[in-house]
């Protein structure tokens, strides 16, 4: 049984992000980076399920000098694989990949994913070419991953497997438009934000 | 893709990928994304040469949709290259871009039209114009190399002047038939 709880081991992620651009993926991951705390340097998706990685990948080619975290779930991350190869065959050195992994479909009524009967993301991400793909069971390996995030040569891939708890929804904003608006506003200022 | 490629004597006499090149320089497009095809190969070339581009190669089209976005927020300008077949990859990933109002620049070789030999490709490429207005995607049309540079760069500014959604459709009759005559 998996022990950690997904709302702490994020908000420990996340703490004290100072410059750290966040692209959480739709469902859970985007609820757990919410309740860290909404920031305009948060991208949460609330569709387009499989692109929360590809969205990290263009979004750290285009800011190499930034760190770009992806924060997603099993499900989403199972239906994106392929980015993973996508993702190795660049190299992106300033990007990370952590997956919040309840081994369920948590929003659809806590379906088991393909994680749950064994399929290993870290050992994908790993045979796509990313320097570090671990899975994560323990709080002890917390501080290391975050250490890895926030200054490891990527690409970083973690599985942190997690409780399957259904927890309170923590909402982010829903207007796609103005997610945008307001990352771009805070990352490139306001009038490159126009642009 | 290899295979032999019949083409018409315009499209032999102007470099109609370079002409769409240029317009992808001139709009500033620093990340170009594709899954292959044999009509797309000059121009995928000249990306992957181009030291001002990042040409990435995707598994499937749909990853282009979130790499055009992630470009976006990061502050640079992406166009994604596929065939026709691809369209139908993309489309629950294409409400990213109308859900949140994201430029995008498809460049879309077309499959299954002019005296296509291979009718798996007629499906898709004949239900491609109408797909794409379904997801929110604006089309234009790429019929003769000689406007070739004139459409590209209007596809460009639209994208990302208009800051829409937008389809290039690159006729079958430009990039010639495959013909699976050819020893591989």
């Amino acid at each position: 049984m998996n022990a950690l709880n997904r709302r702490e081991v994020v908000a420990s992620l996340l703490e004290g992000r100072g410059e750290l651009l966040v692209v959480a993926g739709l469902g859970a991951p985007a609820w757990d980076c919410t309740a860290a705390g909404d920031h305009p340097l948060t991208f949460p998706l609330w569709g387009a399920m499989g692109s929360a990685s590809m969205i990290g990948l263009g979004l750290a080619l285009a800011q190499p000098k930034r760190r770009v975290l992806v924060v997603t779930g099993d499900g989403e991350m199972l239906m994106g694989l392929g980015s993973l190869a996508t993702i190795g065959a660049q190299r992106p050195d300033n990007l990370a990949v952590v997956v919040i992994d309840n081994e369920r479909y948590g929003e659809t009524g806590m379906q088991k994913t393909h994680t749950a009967h064994g399929t290993d993301l870290a050992a994908v991400a790993s045979a796509c070419g990313f320097v570090d793909a671990r899975i994560i069971r323990r709080n002890t390996e917390i501080a290391a991953v975050r250490s890895s995030i926030y200054r490891g040569r990527g690409p970083l891939f973690f599985q942190v497997k997690v409780k399957p708890d259904a927890l309170p929804l923590v909402l982010p904003p829903r207007d796609g438009a103005h997610l945008k608006h307001r990352f771009r506003e805070a990352l490139l200022g306001k009038g490159a934000a126009a642009q | 893709m290899q295979g032999k490629i019949s083409r018409s004597s315009s499209a032999e006499a102007i470099d109609w990928p370079a002409a769409i090149h240029r317009a992808l320089k001139a709009q500033r497009v620093r990340q170009v994304s594709y899954v292959p095809d044999a009509g797309h190969k000059r121009l995928i070339e000249l990306c992957h040469a181009d030291k001002g581009m990042a040409a990435v190669p995707l598994t499937t089209e749909e990853e282009g949709i979130g790499l055009a976005a992630g470009a976006w927020l990061g502050g640079e300008r992406s166009a994604l290259l596929m065939q026709s077949s691809g369209v139908g990859n993309c489309i629950n990933a294409l409400s990213l871009a109308s859900s949140c109002g994201f430029p995008l620049l498809m460049l879309v070789t077309m499959r299954g039209e002019t005296g296509e030999r291979n009718p798996w490709q007629v499906p898709m490429g004949q239900a491609t114009p109408e797909a794409l207005r379904l997801a929110g995607v604006r089309t234009l049309r790429l019929e003769r190399a000689e406007e070739a540079s004139a459409v590209a760069n209007t596809a460009a500014k639209a994208a990302f002047e208009e800051q829409s959604a937008v389809a290039l459709l690159i006729s079958q009759q430009l990039i010639g038939v495959k013909s699976f005559e050819e020893k591989r």
